[in-house]
């Protein structure tokens, strides 16, 4: 797809939109906006090769678990595009994420606005917790530490095809904890999965807060390297820097980027909140009126009309 | 006697996953103990190592299974759903990959203890939507597993046997078709797995006591067609006795249970298997003795069933043999 608009502007919108979208919903997943929106933006706006979409921008209703009575079912995937050998496959492995994904599907014109209007409703397919069948997500993964496992699979699937497209996965650091995320970089150093790159937003928090205070992880990059993965960190606000670790050659092993991001980026409001920043709500009416002046003239939007009430 | 056939899964793997390039022979570092040691050293190309690491090795196949691949995974039954119980979940069964789960040693077939005894593993597998489960018996089921799981479209978990297993039977799997061994009046007795030789065992002596039985081995636990088990039911006088290699929660004994109450059959059901207990390490035949999984556990099953003692002992079910299958008197022969 063409680009209609700089990624920097893209990671704007990303904000913007899961910003308004949390004042009318009284919450939600606000700092993974904050620390993700480059991120991203960077997949889907220039890093992925995807095909055009192959779902309806207004996503369709909830069609159903997979089953045998049920073969029509489809996964979200088709918002990435087609599963073509020369496209690039994504998987969004911190899947309360979501949010923040469907933001970006809407900012890179793969799904309509309507759609986020649909998040969390009772009977949409555009899960709070990524599904299978919510728009952008291929596969389950919503418990964390089973994306690499599955994107390594598939790579090492792919590779053996002899396709041209890479697998790619967004991570988060919380993921560090499950003894499986070294399971996976262990495996796919081993078979040489090079057509795997896992863009890890590491934010230092996880649900209980700051992950130096729930689970000390220690330098992960260094973990990474010793389990056989190339690895890079840089700064997740910083585009030319993500462009840069793409190009990180990986020969034979798979690449991991280390974007070290804030959690109240572009939204220093939320700084008040550290460390329990993984779901913000509302405490007060008044620090609801509050943080919409501030946050609105930070992202220099209107503030959002609250009396409206939820979408 | 009896035919004893040495390591069957190791030549009918090799034949089966030879034939297509797309099977993949997942190994998580019980190469030859699940017998595929051979077909590693002669297929490497289409042989995945993936190390003690069953978690990754189950997303991994749901992966494989993105990218058109029909993997094999091969290890002990309990490695495969106890610790990536949430892994075969996300990965494998709610999105009907095809991975095909080989779990050898199921229940006391092997002397490792309970961290090698998968016991309640049919439970598991049959509370999970989308998942077929299979259970080999003898070697001609363990030769013709490969197909029969291949043959499902999705996730498959099958109890294998592995090592010196007997052939009792001349006919491959055939998904869903349960083997009807004698259509006796007294009493209905259903097995599978391991536990079907010990009915053989016992079913000459229970005639010769008078006892008329009606026997049915079940290689497909799930999904499964009710309607001839009640058939076989109605055939009875007297009630059911399920013998099997499990606990008897959640097992082929609760299947036919729930089967029964489904339909309002109000006949004696009599539930042989390990009972509410872990097992411990120690020879099959120890352990099938010392849990009541034998064939004298199913005379004295059969036993409380009709109210009355047989008089059979013991010694004549050691001596009991089980005819060779293409003896003039098959196993199966009805």
């Amino acid at each position: 797809m063409k680009n209609r608009k700089s990624t920097e502007e893209v990671a704007l919108g990303i904000r913007r939109r899961v910003f308004e979208h949390c004042m009318r919903n009284n919450g939600g997943y606000l700092s993974q906006a904050c620390s993700a929106a480059e991120q991203l933006a960077f997949l889907y706006n220039e890093a992925l090769n995807l095909g055009e979409p192959t779902l309806p921008a207004v996503p369709r209703p909830f069609g159903g678990v997979p089953s045998a009575d049920n073969p029509d079912y489809v996964t979200g995937a088709g918002y990435n595009g087609p599963f073509e050998p020369r496209y690039d496959r994504l998987f969004i492995a911190p899947a309360h994420y979501a949010l923040v994904a469907y933001a970006t599907l809407i900012e890179t014109g793969r799904m309509a606005p309507e759609g986020l209007e649909m998040f969390n409703k009772d009977g949409s397919s555009v899960e709070m917790i990524g599904a299978e069948h919510s728009p952008g997500m291929e596969v389950h993964n919503g418990t964390l530490g089973i994306g690499l496992s599955t994107g390594a699979g598939l790579a090492f699937g792919r590779k053996r095809r002899g396709e041209e497209g890479q697998v790619c996965v967004f991570m988060s650091d919380g993921e560090v904890q499950e003894g499986q995320t070294w399971e996976a970089v262990q495996a796919a150093a081993h078979h040489r999965i090079d057509n795997l790159w896992a863009l890890m937003d590491v934010n230092d928090q996880q649900c209980d807060g700051a992950m130096s205070s729930v689970m000390e992880v220690r330098d992960i990059a260094e973990k990474f390297r010793a389990f056989g993965a190339v690895c890079v960190e840089i700064d997740a606000h910083d585009l030319d820097a993500m462009r840069q670790a793409k190009a990180e050659p990986h020969e034979d092993r798979p690449l991991i980027i280390l974007a070290r991001s804030s959690p109240t980026h572009g939204m220093s409001f939320l700084q008040r909140r550290f460390p329990r920043l993984h779901y913000v709500r509302f405490k007060t009416p008044e620090e609801r009126d509050e943080m919409n002046k501030a946050i609105a003239e930070e992202l220099g939007v209107e503030p959002v009309d609250i009396a409206e009430g939820a979408h | 006697m009896v035919e004893m056939v040495t390591r069957p899964y190791a030549a009918a793997f090799e034949k089966f996953a030879t034939a297509d390039p797309d099977v993949l022979c997942l190994s998580a570092d019980l190469t030859s103990s699940c017998e595929i040691d051979g077909f590693r050293d002669r297929h490497p190309d289409q042989f995945v190592s993936l190390g003690m690491a069953e978690q990754n090795m189950m997303s991994f196949a749901g992966g494989l299974g993105l990218a058109g691949f029909r993997p094999f995974l091969h290890s002990f039954g309990v490695f495969l759903y106890r610790r990536p119980y949430d892994q075969l979940m996300a990965s494998v069964a709610y999105p009907r990959r095809k991975v095909r789960l080989m779990g050898f040693l199921p229940g006391v077939t092997t002397p490792g203890g309970m961290t090698h005894q998968a016991i309640e593993d049919v439970a598991v597998m049959r509370s999970i939507p989308n998942m077929t489960v299979l259970e080999t018996g003898d070697a001609t089921e363990v030769e013709s597993i490969c197909e029969a799981a291949d043959s499902i479209d999705g996730p498959v978990y099958c109890r294998v046997l592995r090592g010196s297993v007997p052939r009792l039977f001349d006919t491959p799997i055939v998904v869903g078709q349960m083997r009807e061994l004698a259509l006796g009046e007294d009493v209905l007795v259903v097995t599978s797995g391991i536990a079907t030789e010990e009915a053989l065992r016992a079913r000459e002596a229970l005639e010769k006591a008078g006892v008329s039985v009606r026997h049915l081995h079940i290689n497909t636990i799930k999904p499964f067609d009710e309607k001839p088990l009640l058939d076989h039911i109605a055939s009875v006088s007297k009630g059911v006795v399920v013998l099997e290699n499990h606990v008897t929660e959640g097992g082929v004994g609760s299947l036919v249970a729930e089967i029964m109450a489904d339909n309002g059959v109000g006949k004696r059901l009599v539930r042989l298997g390990l009972k509410d207990t872990y097992a411990h390490g120690g020879s099959r035949g120890y352990l099938m003795k010392h849990y009541g999984l034998d064939a004298s556990a199913l005379v004295a099953g059969i036993e409380t069933l009709i109210g009355q003692k047989t008089g059979i002992t013991e010694e004549q079910l050691s001596a009991a043999r089980v005819d060779a299958v293409h003896s003039a008197v098959k196993a199966e022969a009805l």
